[in-house]
């Protein structure tokens, strides 16, 4: 392997890589159908949130069980600008203030709100779908780090600024679209987006986006920042005394989390033509950790595997079962934390090598590996 | 009272309370450049607390705890390892989910920000750095394993070598032998010796004879203040050392 090729983790990870790259590239828009490869599009887009826990979780030791904040910034910014698109004065000509958003009008708004202007813009609402959130987990990242919060504590925080923010979201209906959220989304920059072709594009730009996060992680796990990410999840006292002040480590690995979150809440949005606080509740949030664990907290890769494995469970089980579906999902976490502690990728690394034994011919490996996931990054 | 810069650390009337009890009580304690001292005392006399002080790890009530003339109990953590103090704990703090190399690199002291960390690029420099302190902490041989291999010494060991890694001026060395073998606990002795001329070292110790290998100065701490502080026959002959610690 090439010096600058080692970040990807050797022979191995870049077979793992390469082996999602054509599953999700080559495999799925060749075999589905469009409806079904939208459907692909929307797990692959929980993928990312799932790949920012496997840095901050995984790897830095910080559970957040409030990444629906992020996913729900990337996905409230661009379906601001996509709405505010949708209501031009022709179309919206039957409000009482034309050119307004729907849910303003309804809600007596007659004029648009200041924070809504910068996304008029799609330069600044990409902007924004990165720096926002960034700069939202930076605040409560130093805020928490910096007193030494941290576990349980963190977790519980993030978990209760998810509340805060529904509860925000769902209460200021006039300027957020309330409880249904922001619907209606039509076209980007004139581009109709519920179109078949757009679905499939949309998929697509969902795919490649996904890839180029991964790789990121990567090369964030193969920089010394990421050696002392598991240093001070392994003794954080010692890297404080190594000289490291650990609260801006944290807070660091926290915003590329709720970065990463946020470009999949945004590309969620655009697949989905919606967005409302029910896809960022509590519930979301925690399936998040779901997808991580499932995949494996220890493997980016992994973690995309685990946000399409429970997703297409999902659909399978819950649309015959769907009272039994949560219980299902609990009980396979709860399995998981007992028995799988680095998830699909964890069962790969160790039955892999065995199956490997019984294949002798290189066909037959490559057949088994493709649905398995790769070795820890 | 002399000039404090004299030394390269001066502690005056450190005191500490949790809860009213007082671990150090108004303590004064001088270290020259280069110098190995030994602290003993019994159990609570406030050895680990000491250095919890210096470090940072734990903020005094009162007093000043000055380093090269510069003041360190109102710095964070980390910055007074920037000034050059190294704390090695009492229970071998590794990382060990990383390699030796890994350990040893993690404590070199460049690329200490998010963003030095993110640019940090491996140079000659601290590939020979990394070979020299391993060979100098008997690992050479295990750059490669995970520290969680390692045997109980040999984590001690591997601290120390961390420590070493940020070439401080004053290294704290809490409890280095414990879990040791008789063979370890030798090579340490003489790693330690090695290391006398080039850094001011602080080791708490409770074992004598180990004490005596390494001692030229000790200082014996007694209920947050102290006892007695000299060579180690003076130490050993004085009555007071001998009925609070030694006679037991």
């Amino acid at each position: 392997m090439n010096g600058y090729l080692d970040f990807l983790g050797g022979r191995n990870g870049l077979v793992g890589l390469l082996v999602l790259a054509a599953l999700i590239l080559l495999v799925f828009p060749l075999t589905m159908g469009v409806d079904q490869l939208s459907l692909a599009g929307r797990f692959l887009s929980f993928g990312f949130v799932a790949a920012g826990l496997v840095l901050c979780w995984g790897y830095g030791g910080i559970l957040s069980l409030g990444q629906g904040i992020f996913f729900g910034i990337g996905g409230y910014c661009i379906a601001m600008f996509l709405k505010l698109e949708a209501s031009t004065p022709e179309a919206t000509a039957i409000q009482t203030t034309p050119g307004i958003p729907d849910f303003m009008d309804w809600n007596r708004i007659t004029e648009l709100p200041w924070f809504w202007e910068p996304f008029n813009s799609l330069t600044l609402t990409l902007i924004a779908i990165i720096v926002l959130p960034a700069l939202f987990a930076y605040v409560i990242g130093i805020a928490m780090f910096k007193r030494r919060v941290s576990g349980v504590y963190f977790a519980i925080i993030t978990q209760a600024l998810v509340v805060i923010l529904t509860i925000l979201l769902v209460a200021q209906q006039g300027y957020t679209g309330g409880a249904n959220g922001i619907t209606d989304l039509r076209t980007l920059k004139g581009w109709d987006i519920n179109t078949d072709e757009a679905m499939v594009t949309l998929y697509f730009v969902t795919a490649f986006l996904l890839l180029g996060v991964i790789l990121f992680g990567k090369w964030l796990l193969h920089s010394k920042f990421g050696r002392i990410l598991i240093a001070m999840r392994d003794r954080e006292d010692r890297v404080r005394f190594s000289g490291y002040d650990v609260a801006n480590f944290k807070a660091f690995v926290f915003c590329v989390a709720a970065v990463f979150s946020a470009i999949g809440g945004a590309m969620f949005t655009l697949q989905e033509g919606f967005m409302s606080p029910t896809l960022i509740g509590i519930i979301p949030s925690i399936e998040f950790v779901i997808f991580a664990a499932v995949g494996g907290r220890l493997s980016l890769i992994g973690a995309v595997y685990g946000a399409m494995a429970i997703g297409f469970a999902r659909i399978a089980f819950a649309e015959a079962y769907p009272e039994l579906w949560l219980f299902l999902m609990g009980a396979v976490f709860i399995v998981v934390v007992l028995f799988l502690p680095y998830g699909l990728a964890g069962l790969y690394e160790k039955y892999a090598p065995k199956v490997r034994a019984f294949l002798p011919s290189r066909t037959a490996r490559a057949a088994t590996s493709r649905e398995s996931t790769e070795v820890r990054s | 009272m002399s000039s404090n810069t004299d030394f390269l650390l001066a502690v005056e009337d450190l005191t500490v309370s949790f809860d009213g009890f007082k671990a150090i009580d108004g303590l004064n304690f001088y270290m020259d450049e280069k110098e190995l001292r030994v602290v003993i005392g019994p159990n609570g006399a406030g050895k680990t607390t000491l250095l919890d002080l210096i470090c940072g790890k734990t903020k005094a009530t009162n007093g000043s705890i000055k380093f090269r003339g510069k003041e360190l109990t109102r710095l964070p953590e980390h910055r007074i390892v920037w000034e050059g103090v190294g704390r090695k704990f009492q229970t071998p703090s590794v990382y060990d989910s990383l390699t030796v190399r890994d350990n040893l690199e993690v404590s070199y002291p460049k690329g200490r920000g998010v963003w030095g960390a993110l640019a940090f690029k491996r140079d000659t420099a601290l590939q020979e750095k990394t070979q020299e302190i391993a060979e100098s902490v008997m690992l050479k041989d295990s750059l490669d394993l995970e520290a969680g291999q390692l045997s109980h010494g040999q984590k001690q060991w591997l601290e120390i070598g961390m420590l070493l890694m940020q070439d401080p001026a004053l290294l704290m060395l809490d409890e280095p032998i414990a879990g040791m073998s008789a063979r370890e606990r030798e090579q340490t002795a003489d790693l330690l010796k090695r290391l006398a001329g080039k850094h001011s070292i602080i080791v708490i110790e409770h074992d004598m004879n180990f004490v005596k290998q390494i001692g030229r100065k000790v200082t014996v701490l007694h209920q947050g203040a102290i006892l007695a502080e000299g060579d180690m026959d003076q130490v050993q002959s004085d009555q007071r050392v001998i009925d609070v610690y030694l006679g037991h």
